[in-house]
């Protein structure tokens, strides 16, 4: 499982770091019906998202936007794989 | 399809919460008694994979990208209920740390992209595992069919929502968002399928097949 585990981390990080910032830059479909009939600016980040560390999938403060992509995917892979294991660590844990 | 906040009125953002909340406690208390040691690396693997294959927006018709779900995915992996569990730990990251998609909305959007998806497709799933026994060209089918209908699904739900907000009229937003997430549903199914079939290459006992007898290439 180790193996397993490793390749298909392994991917995901590849994906999110080296992929990711040649993805479509393109409004996704649920944008693009809100811009159609009018309601996208009615969106509006929470107070608490004012603080969120990697606004808009970019690392604040790295000029090339390819990188500052690719680093938010790294990032966010790693802290994805970290909370999945240590939801299912606790609850094993407790049951 | 993440609604940020503003798009529901707390009204709509709470009713969606309770089944959101209900879905995702229920697949806490199954990963509780059903994980085995070696699915906990699994499951962790799985939401690290749905995070990242979310971050390829891939383009559709129109100036319009779609991307990955992963409610189908983590459903054939896991099961309906963890994958629940799964798509609201990827949603709950992408939310607190990369402000995507909203905090109160957060309960529509675990319900929208997680719970009825993973319900839709791991039932389809476990309906074609009853039906058709263990034959993986089944099993790819029904995750093929699930993952498609998972994002129709939940295009039909945020439709709904937005409907009962007030925010756009239900006659608008239903054709439009069925119409654009048929394309992305296509997406989601391929991916859906490359990935069930590379896990039942590399390992089907994950997925209830048996273990191949002789392995040719050594591990």
């Amino acid at each position: 499982m180790l193996r397993f585990t490793l390749v298909a981390l392994v991917l995901a990080v590849a994906l999110a770091t080296v992929v990711s910032p040649f993805a479509s830059p393109s409004p996704d479909g649920l944008e693009r019906v809100a811009a159609d009939s009018a309601f996208l600016d009615r969106g509006r980040a929470h107070p608490i998202q004012e603080d969120a560390p990697v606004p808009d999938y970019a690392v604040p403060g790295v000029t090339d936007a390819r990188v500052a992509t690719g680093l938010a995917g790294l990032a966010g892979t790693v802290a994805v794989f970290a909370a999945g294991l240590a939801v299912a660590a606790v609850v094993r844990r407790r049951t | 399809m993440h609604i940020p906040d503003g798009f529901l009125t707390p009204e709509v953002a709470a009713a969606c919460a309770v089944p959101a909340v209900a879905a995702v406690a229920y697949g806490l208390h199954r990963a509780g008694t059903d994980l085995d040691e070696r699915r906990v690396p699994l499951l962790g693997v799985t939401a690290a994979f749905v995070f990242a294959a979310q971050m390829l927006n891939f383009p559709v018709a129109g100036g319009t990208s779609g991307h990955f779900l992963g409610a189908a995915l983590a459903a054939a992996l896991l099961g309906p209920w963890l994958a629940c569990l799964v798509i609201a730990v990827v949603l709950g990251v992408q939310a607190f740390m990369f402000a995507d998609g909203g905090i109160t909305a957060l309960g529509a959007n675990v319900l929208n992209m997680g719970v009825l998806g993973g319900l839709l497709a791991g039932g389809l799933i476990a309906a074609a595992r009853a039906l058709a026994g263990r034959n993986p060209r089944v099993l790819l089918g029904a995750a093929a069919a699930g993952a498609w209908l998972a994002v129709m699904a939940g295009a039909a739900a945020t439709s709904l929502e937005l409907a009962l907000a007030g925010t756009v009229p239900l006659a608008t937003v239903l054709p439009a968002m069925l119409a654009v997430h048929a394309a992305i549903g296509i997406g989601e199914a391929v991916i859906t399928v490359s990935a069930v079939a590379a896990v039942l290459a590399a390992r089907p006992d994950l997925l209830g097949l048996p273990a191949r007898t002789f392995d040719p290439v050594p591990a």
